[in-house]
């Protein structure tokens, strides 16, 4: 019985780890085609379409903006999720349950109608699509995220550091940069990777609110309207492998923070 | 996932007297009552500015006539009068609860084999490999499906090369492609909200059923999974509203053939410009999340480990 188990454990998990990577293997193994189209046979391996891809003017300058747009905003929200946090977890403000209840509201709302209401909104306002109205969409959606992050890692033990270093005399700011900051550097660090991967990540609201100068999710999407094609598998791959990095070395830096 | 839980992350009670936090009761020396405030306004005034105002912007957007301006409800009588905007919704939710089942069904069992069957030095290193595509670019992941799932694309070639077919299936611009795209996402994303789940059971709960006599199936079905309920809930509950409020897997996979929500909403705005009815149906979407989410708040409410 347990043997059977066993033997039926392994044939799942191999069956679902098949689903999972099978569209992975197959974007990178024809992102090497030699030939133009992205189907079998195999017909590389050849770096053609990587080439392609890093001659495309167009591709790497959306690789830049999107880069601009997701360390911008991630930053713009760790910090005013990080000062809410702080905010809220240190002193009692009326209708505190409430107003969280505000910051945290937009988890809840799915980012096409985020960036509908910015459409609408910056439609009236006349503010023009741009770069900059993508990166305000950005931080609406990932601010909850780091403030909810934040938030939940202040604790007691922390509380009594900061109380020290104030009946030592040092004014708010100080405690603050000094003490708060240092303290809650893992929280801090993981709202902002997660902001970074989402804002690199996200299609929607750059799709509505960019015109000419775009990221590179929605110059993906533009790559698509020619078909199925090598180029894109390229381009995919690249991404791929920045986020397969990205994640390792978050991976490393949080097991070498518990270890130590 | 710190998405749904974190709403209800309301910590231990605050102490009602002082305003200063510190246990002792006493207030800030040098705080006065503007410090606070000035904490929390930036990002109290962002969600307001740029998530509250263009919510109402939408509503009132909602209400005009897109030729002439003007109050109207037609925006919303459109869309219980007209059969393809009503039908939209009906695809919607049938492909959203279609993936939500498909997908709990696929990970649950994944979760427990990796929680349960792989040994404890290998889980971690596991269960990075089963979420590593989730780091690919979402919409290449769709284009990706349709590499496989394509006329001339793996699936096809393979079936047709080996003699089983003669005549390449139509896997892509299908319902079937949707779900599959759509279900790949969220068996990663469930399968880490369970592995989780299941990780957190105290092992005493198990010892104390085997002691009582049960055997494995029995401890599984009466004691494992009513407490990892809350957790398949909580994961159910994030597919939903992922899934539904989703444009890409269905434009990319599933075509045009079957439009859902999100691709009726978007084609209002690029092939039209009629942002009323754009926002009405995006208001009428963000309803029926809401009455998943009253629906479920019961099994949603349970937080805080």
């Amino acid at each position: 019985m347990r043997q059977l188990v066993r033997v039926v454990s392994w044939v799942y998990a191999l069956a679902v780890y098949g689903f999972i990577f099978l569209p992975v293997v197959v974007l990178v193994l024809f992102s090497l085609q030699a030939t133009s189209f992205p189907i079998p046979p195999f017909t590389g391996p050849s770096l053609r379409w990587y080439e392609a891809v890093l001659s495309d003017v167009r591709l790497t300058s959306a690789l830049v903006n999107s880069l601009l747009v997701a360390s911008i905003s991630s930053a713009t929200a760790v910090t005013l999720g990080f000062l809410c946090a702080w905010g809220f977890a240190r002193f009692v403000l009326p209708g505190s349950g409430l107003l969280r209840g505000l910051i945290t509201l937009p988890l809840t709302v799915s980012y096409l109608i985020i960036g509908m209401g910015l459409l609408v909104l910056f439609n009236w306002a006349g503010v023009p699509k741009s770069l900059l109205a993508a990166g305000i969409g950005h931080v609406v959606i990932n601010l909850p995220l780091c403030f909810a992050i934040i938030y939940s890692q202040m604790g007691d033990h922390q509380i009594n550091i900061e109380r020290a270093a104030r009946d030592l005399g040092a004014p708010e700011w100080k405690v603050l940069l000094l003490i708060t900051v240092p303290v809650m550097a893992p929280a801090i660090f993981a709202g902002f990777f997660l902001s970074m991967t989402f804002s690199w990540d996200e299609f929607v609201i750059s799709f509505l609110l960019t015109r000419f100068d775009t990221t590179l999710p929605v110059e993906i999407w533009n790559l698509l309207r020619s078909g199925l094609n090598p180029k894109t598998n390229a381009v995919g791959s690249l991404v791929f492998a920045v986020s397969i990095v990205l994640v390792v070395l978050f991976e490393l830096t949080l097991l070498r923070r518990r270890k130590a | 996932m710190p998405l749904v839980s974190s709403s209800g992350n309301s910590r231990r009670a605050l102490p009602r007297a002082g305003r200063a936090l510190p246990r002792a009761g006493r207030t800030l020396p040098r705080a006065g009552r503007a410090l606070p405030w000035a904490l929390v306004t930036p990002a109290l005034g962002w969600t307001l500015l740029f998530f509250v105002l263009p919510f109402i912007a939408m509503g009132f957007s909602s209400l005009t006539a897109h030729e002439g301006g003007g109050f109207t409800l037609s925006n919303y009588s459109q869309f219980f009068t007209n059969p393809s905007y009503w039908q939209a919704m009906v695809n919607s939710l049938e492909v959203t609860a279609i993936v939500t089942v498909v997908s709990v069904l696929l990970a649950y069992p994944f979760a427990w084999i990796l929680a349960e069957q792989v040994p404890e030095r290998w889980q971690r290193l596991a269960l990075m490999l089963a979420v590593l595509p989730f780091w690919t670019s979402y919409v290449v992941r769709s284009y990706s499906w349709l590499l496989v799932l394509a006329q001339n694309g793996v699936i096809n070639r393979a079936l047709t090369g080996s003699g089983l077919i003669t005549e390449p299936l139509q896997l892509a611009n299908t319902r079937l492609a949707t779900v599959t795209g759509f279900a790949h996402f969220f068996v990663m994303l469930l399968t880490l909200t369970i592995f989780a789940n299941l990780k957190q059971l105290s092992p005493s709960y198990r010892k104390a059923a085997a002691d009582l006599g049960a055997g494995p199936v029995r401890t599984f079905m009466h004691v494992i999974l009513p407490l990892t309920l809350p957790g398949i809930m909580v994961g159910a509950f994030l597919t939903f509203v992922l899934c539904i409020g989703d444009y890409i897997t269905p434009q990319i996979l599933g075509g045009n053939n079957e439009l859902l929500m999100p691709q009726l909403v978007m084609m209002q705005i690029g092939r039209r410009g009629d942002f009323p009815l754009a926002s009405a149906l995006s208001i009428i979407l963000m309803a029926v999340v809401t009455f998943a989410y009253l629906a479920c708040a019961r099994w949603l409410k349970i937080e805080r480990a």
